[in-house]
């Protein structure tokens, strides 16, 4: 099986073509926001970190934004930054542009303000626009495909049938030698048991546990239970009652594959395969740090309904839950409770998930797309802000 | 509405003693629990909302609630057969920096 997408200089495909209009700090998001309202073809990613941050969370934002930059859904690249921000933006730049994409960069001090960087930064993106155009999409197999996996608004049905079927897609892109990314650590607490088991390596697993040990240091640093905020009270209303409960649930979306390797947030693997990248659950982040390691279509299991998605990165909406499927309809894209309906099986509707991602991934719009309910993003910071 | 199977709760594994409920069960009913091939009733002691959980067995509080097969937590108090088993009586084991602030509180 082979899905239609667009091949970039470094030899990665994307499933998407457009030209990313990237805010390298807070203070850049309003130019940002400004160029894109005006253009066709081009995605923007604005966030809230970038400036007055200790150097680890600044190390990860710069990280982030190269990942961003570099992710093949992205043709061209519109880098725009205040001038006095905290983020290595000739850094990120540079790095960006050694995978090969053209790199136009905009500092709003330098332009002389709003107006002029507004003015300056719709030209150089219709640029860019223009040259992206030209990218002939052709069919390419499943083993250039990297899917990121993500569960939310989760209540019990979700790890019932929409996670477990989400299992069966990444085990068939897996098994055809693509990528799989998981993250939401948080959401291993109390199974992670079960993904060390998993680990290709001893090394892998130690990883896997330091992560969720880091995870939850910082959690319990609070000096409260976590319940509440996780699982939030949303999930609490849906029957999950404890993070372990949650997390049971939250890992069937990974399948049955060997864990290949563990890495940082936003980091991009270096194998194919299934992989873990360390990130917490909530939306904005992980949304972002999937498509920072280099996601091209992400798989969304929800149980309540969450709509969320992201500005260049298709992500698919799966519930198991009639009552979201029917009420939340104009954001969900596949139904898997026909398994406790009894009119099909858990292995069947996993194999139509999967033939579903596949279409989605050649240029089927999702309903985050459709309906323009696709700007959940920003980095992920772990210190304060100073 | 039964579901398609014809149960009204699912168990994960024969070590479980917790069972999801498929549709709402309500005080009174005998809920009929499928675990594999295998299903049972159970006399259902309160309502039960779509998705919740209810003790399958006689629970007594310390006990390990069990479902996947696997610990989701602690009974903080009796849960009887057919009741219940939601935040107000079972207990995570884990991100509890609660239990964590308090044993330093002692140690102090």
């Amino acid at each position: 099986m082979q899905f239609r997408g667009y091949a970039r200089p470094d030899g990665r495909v994307g499933t998407r073509n457009y030209v990313g209009v990237l805010s390298t700090v807070v203070c850049a998001n309003e130019v940002v926001e400004r160029i894109g309202r005006s253009l066709t073809g081009a995605a923007t990613f604005t966030h809230h970190q970038g400036c007055g941050q200790t150097p680890v969370d600044l190390a990860r934002v710069n990280r982030a934004l190269v990942g961003l930059g570099r992710n093949p859904n992205l043709a061209g690249v519109l880098l725009v930054g205040l001038g006095c921000e905290g983020v290595a933006f000739e850094e990120v730049a540079e790095e960006i542009r050694a995978s090969g994409k053209r790199v136009e960069s905009l500092v709003i001090q330098e332009e002389g303000g709003q107006a002029r960087s507004v003015a300056r930064g719709h030209l150089l993106a219709q640029e860019l626009v223009a040259e992206a155009s030209m990218v002939q999409p052709s069919l390419y197999p499943i083993s250039e495909l990297v899917l990121g996996l993500k569960c939310g608004a989760s209540d019990t049905t979700q790890g019932l049938f929409a996670t477990p079927a989400v299992g069966i897609a990444s085990d068939m892109v897996v098994a055809a030698g693509g990528t799989s990314v998981l993250g939401e650590v948080t959401e291993f607490i109390g199974a992670e048991h079960i993904l060390a088991r998993h680990a290709r390596t001893p090394d892998v697993a130690e990883r896997i546990l330091a992560f969720v040990n880091r995870m939850e240091g910082r959690a319990k640093a609070m000096g409260c239970d976590m319940r509440g905020g996780q699982p939030t009270g949303g999930n609490i209303k849906g029957g999950l009652t404890t993070i372990e409960e949650k997390s049971l649930g939250a890992i069937a979306k990974a399948g049955t594959a060997p864990i290949e390797a563990a890495y940082e947030y936003g980091e991009t693997p270096k194998v194919r395969g299934l992989v873990v990248m360390d990130s917490p659950g909530r939306e904005p982040e992980i949304l972002t740090g999937l498509a920072a390691a280099g996601c091209t279509l992400i798989a969304f299991a929800t149980g309540r309904g969450a709509p969320q998605g992201f500005p260049f990165v298709p992500v698919v909406k799966i519930t198991g839950n009639v009552v979201t499927w029917i009420k939340l309809r104009d954001h969900m894209d596949c139904y898997v409770g026909t398994i406790m309906e009894g009119t099909e099986s858990l292995p069947s509707a996993g194999r139509r998930l999967f033939d579903e991602m596949v279409e989605y991934a050649s240029g089927r719009l999702t309903k985050a797309e459709i309906s323009g309910y696709s700007n959940s993003m920003d980095i992920y910071v772990t210190g304060p802000v100073i | 509405m039964e579901t398609g199977r014809g149960i009204d709760a699912v168990m994960l594994t024969e070590t479980d003693n917790v069972a999801t409920a498929l549709r709402e069960l309500t005080q009174g009913e005998e809920a009929r629990v499928g675990v594999g091939e295998r299903t049972f009733l159970v006399a259902v002691r309160q309502g039960i909302a779509f998705g919740h959980k209810l003790a399958v067995t006689d629970i007594r509080l310390g006990d390990a609630i069990r479902k996947y097969g696997e610990v989701i937590g602690r009974a903080t108090q009796d849960i009887p057969s057919g009741a219940h088993a939601h935040v107000h009586n079972v207990e995570s084991l884990r991100g509890r920096g609660d239990l964590e602030a308090a044993r330093k509180t002692n140690a102090v």
